[in-house]
């Protein structure tokens, strides 16, 4: 089970509160869960977020929008990267925020 | 009696405000999305609790929102707005070619017959449609495929689809306007554009009898006369009463040739209403006064009206979406400022008031008038 930490617009928008748990399958090959199957599970229990996170052809992140776990920015790691395995057995969440911006 | 709904877009969510017919105690209902960018709110005229409202923001990109009630409830349609085939450049501001990007939706027109029809105006401009409530939407090409389209370059604001007229006459004609590559005409639907922009004069392109390439800030038009529009462009208030095959200035004695918002009265065609902003380098209205000026004759003829607005100290500025008129007798209009004020007058602009004083920087103003 991976624990996903959505920022508020977002949460509301799926109307959730509180961290989305999801059931991610790995990868065929029995390698690592990475950051595109975890969003690709966000996106098909939530439609509502298709676009808000990744761009939805290319797949390519949002500029203002980041991805931490386990105190790393695992923003700009390409997204067939294995995450953490603390990510992956449920003990660290993987958190979707929006960039700091502005004043 | 009937009612009326006022639909506010701002900066940070929408806004209901309603009224019986009578139009002087109001309810505010609202924020709704808030936070995010509102750029316009549109209620179907064929059925008014069918409501569209353009959701946007730097962070999470665009949504549609639909609502089925009058703005009470609100589900999330599609928001896949894909420029299809051949993607191809337009003009950057610094004049090199740049991929078509998209951005967000600055306009939702729907159809005045059927309320899953509607029309959405993109950034990058594009002109999308959709027969499904909102669900699909689907590009129509042959605009941004016009052969002008590699040289379209961007306004201030980017390149915009802000304005979309469906003609209540033709079906299959509609009008569009872009900054700042100018309006355009389709005579089949959208299958195919022409551009309308002869006798456009704008102070900072090279060739005035340019094609394309003038600021269009919005254009209007009242339904019993089709084929004239009215103007607001970045220099000067025009009109055309043929279609946009010609079009001769009307500014007459109007105190600035800028400004963003133009309508037409409801039940009077050569009444219009504009709100002049001093400058394109100021964006607020002359001597701090906030004025709307109303012309009884189709322009040329300009008469301030001030009575309950600001007449010192004021420096808002009146976003090209964000005037409307209702179709009540008398014809009630409606602006939205830069301030979060939105005014009203239920005598045709004679006297004004505040429906609300201190909402965020309002985006659009859209009226309609309930049985």
């Amino acid at each position: 089970m991976i624990r996903v930490v959505l920022p508020a617009h977002l949460k509301n928008l799926a109307h959730v509160s509180g961290e989305v748990h999801l059931e991610v399958d790995g990868p065929a090959d029995g390698g690592q869960v990475t950051s595109r199957q975890v969003l690709d599970t966000l996106e098909e229990r939530y439609p509502v977020l298709l676009g808000t996170i990744r761009d939805r052809h290319s797949g390519k992140r949002r500029a203002f929008v980041r991805f931490y776990a386990c105190e790393e920015d695992l923003s700009n790691e390409p997204p067939d990267t294995p995450l953490p395995e603390r990510v992956v057995a449920g003990q660290e969440p993987f958190i979707i925020l929006g960039a700091m911006a502005g004043g | 009696m009937s009612g009326v709904r006022v639909l506010v877009g701002t900066r940070k969510g929408a806004f209901v405000l309603t009224s019986d017919g009578r139009r002087d105690d109001w309810t505010v209902e609202g924020p709704h999305f808030g936070g995010w960018e509102i750029y316009h709110v549109n209620g179907s005229p064929a059925d008014p609790d069918r409501i569209y409202a353009s959701q946007s923001g730097g962070w999470f990109g665009q949504l549609i929102q639909r609502s089925d009630d009058g703005g009470k409830t609100w589900n999330a349609v599609g928001n896949d707005f894909a420029y299809r085939g051949d993607v191809g450049d337009h003009l950057w501001y610094d004049g090199t070619p740049r991929p078509w990007e998209f951005k967000r939706i600055w306009h939702i027109e729907p159809s005045r017959d059927d309320p899953d029809t509607v029309y959405a105006g993109g950034e990058d401009a594009a002109l999308y449609l959709s027969n499904d409530g909102g669900q699909k939407w689907t590009e129509l090409t042959a605009l941004r495929h016009h052969p002008t389209g590699p040289t379209w370059q961007p306004g201030a604001g980017g390149l915009c689809l802000h304005t979309i007229i469906l003609d209540p006459a033709n079906k299959d004609r509609i009008y569009i306007a872009i900054s700042a590559a100018g309006a355009f005409r389709s005579d089949d639907g959208g299958a195919s554009w022409l551009p309308i922009n002869k006798g456009l004069r704008s102070g900072e392109i090279p060739d005035q009898d340019s094609e394309v390439g003038h600021c269009v800030h919005h254009v209007t038009q009242h339904p019993s006369r089709p084929d004239t529009l009215f103007m607001q462009k970045h220099w000067d208030v025009l009109r055309t009463d043929d279609a946009g095959a010609n079009w001769h200035e009307v500014s007459g004695n109007l105190p600035s040739d800028f400004g963003f918002p133009i309508a037409v009265h409801a039940h009077e065609p050569e009444t219009v209403y504009v709100v002049p902003i001093k400058s394109d380098s100021e964006h607020f209205p002359p001597e701090g006064k906030l004025r709307v000026y109303r012309s009884r004759t189709g322009g040329n003829e300009w008469e301030p009206l001030t009575k309950g607005l600001p007449q010192s100290d004021c420096y808002v500025n009146v976003y090209r979406d964000a005037m409307c008129v209702d179709t009540l007798d008398p014809c009630g209009v409606y602006f939205g400022t830069t301030g979060g004020q939105v005014y009203h007058s239920a005598d045709a602009g004679d006297t004004w008031a505040p429906i609300v004083r201190d909402l965020p920087a309002v985006l659009s103003v859209e009226v309609q008038v309930l049985p």
